[in-house]
C-alpha cells in the first residue's frame, strides 16, 4: 500500500481522538481517547520506519508503549483518588481545584 | 484488488469504527470494547506490514493488560450509560467541529507536501519487524533508553501504588 493511505488513516484516527478527549465529561474516557491518538501515532511510525527500512522506528514504538502503561496506570490511581473524594469522574466537577 | 488491499481496507473500517464508536458510545463499558476492536485491527495493520514483535506487543500490552485494567476501573465505580454526564450539545458540536478542521488543515498540509515524496509501497516483505533484528538494535544502540524506560516502570508502580493507598485515617486536628 503507498505510504499515503496509511498517512490518511493515522490522521484520521488522530482526529477522532481528539475530537473524543473534547466532547466527552468521563475522565476515563478521556484517557481512552489519548491511548487511541497515542495509537495512531504508532501505526504512523510503524509505516514509515518500513519506508526508510529504519528500525529506530520501531524502537520508538516500543518506548512510547512503555510510557503510555506508565501513564494509564498512574493516571487511573489518580481518578480512583478523586472518585473516592467526590464520588464521580465528572470532569466538570474535579474542574474546581479550590474546593 | 489483490488480497492486501482488501486486507488493508477491511481493517482500516474496523479501526475506524471502533474509533468512532468509542468517543459516541453512551456505557463506557462499550466504550472499551470498541477501544480494545481498534487495538486489534491496529496489530492487524502491522502484521500486515510485517512488524510481528510490534503486533504482538501490543495486543499483550494495550489489550490485554491496559484496557483490563481501565474495565476493572469502571466496574469499580459502578458506571453504566444512566449516571454518565453529558456535556451540552453546543460544547459537543464545537469539539466535533474542531476535531474536522484539524483533520482538514493537516490533510491539505500532507497532501501539499506528499506531491514530493516517492509513491513507496509498504509490504509485508521486508525482515526489519522481525524480533531478531530489532533486538540486535535495542540491544546495541538503544540500550540507554531501555535501561531508563525500566526506571520509569518501577517509578510508575510505585507512584501508583502509592496514590492509590487508603489513608489510615489521620488524627484529627487539635
Amino acid at each position: 500500500m503507498p505510504i499515503q493511505y496509511y498517512l490518511f488513516l493515522s490522521l484520521a484516527l488522530f482526529c477522532i481522538g481528539i475530537m473524543g478527549t473534547l466532547m466527552r465529561r468521563n475522565a476515563i474516557i478521556i484517557l481512552m481517547c489519548i491511548e487511541l491518538m497515542l495509537n495512531a501515532v504508532n501505526l504512523l511510525l510503524v509505516a514509515f520506519s518500513k519506508m526508510w527500512q529504519d528500525a529506530s522506528g520501531q524502537i520508538f514504538v516500543f518506548f512510547i508503549m512503555v510510557v503510555a502503561a506508565a501513564e494509564a496506570a498512574v493516571g487511573l490511581a489518580i481518578i480512583v483518588l478523586m472518585y473516592r473524594k467526590v464520588h464521580s469522574v465528572d470532569i466538570n466537577i474535579l474542574n474546581r481545584l479550590k474546593h | 484488488m489483490d488480497i492486501q488491499e482488501v486486507l488493508f481496507y477491511v481493517l482500516s473500517v474496523l479501526a475506524l469504527a471502533g474509533a468512532l464508536g468509542v468517543i459516541l458510545s453512551r456505557n463506557p463499558v462499550n466504550s472499551v470494547l470498541f477501544l480494545i476492536l481498534t487495538f486489534f485491527s491496529i496489530s492487524g495493520h502491522y502484521i500486515l506490514m510485517n512488524a510481528q514483535f510490534l503486533a504482538i506487543v501490543n495486543i499483550i500490552v494495550y489489550a490485554g493488560a491496559i484496557m483490563v485494567l481501565f474495565l476493572f476501573v469502571i466496574m469499580l465505580m459502578n458506571l453504566n450509560a444512566d449516571v454518565e454526564p453529558q456535556k451540552n450539545w453546543l460544547v459537543q458540536l464545537a469539539g466535533a467541529l474542531s476535531g474536522g478542521i484539524l483533520f482538514l488543515v493537516i490533510l491539505s498540509a500532507v497532501v501539499t507536501a506528499l506531491r514530493s515524496l516517492p509513491a513507496e509501497n509498504i509490504d509485508g516483505t521486508q525482515d526489519i519487524g522481525l524480533i531478531q533484528n530489532l533486538g540486535k538494535v535495542l540491544f546495541t544502540d538503544y540500550v540507554l533508553p531501555f535501561e531508563i524506560a525500566s526506571v520509569l516502570f518501577l517509578s510508575a508502580m510505585i507512584g501508583a501504588i502509592v496514590i492509590g493507598k487508603k489513608d489510615p485515617g489521620l488524627p484529627a486536628e487539635r
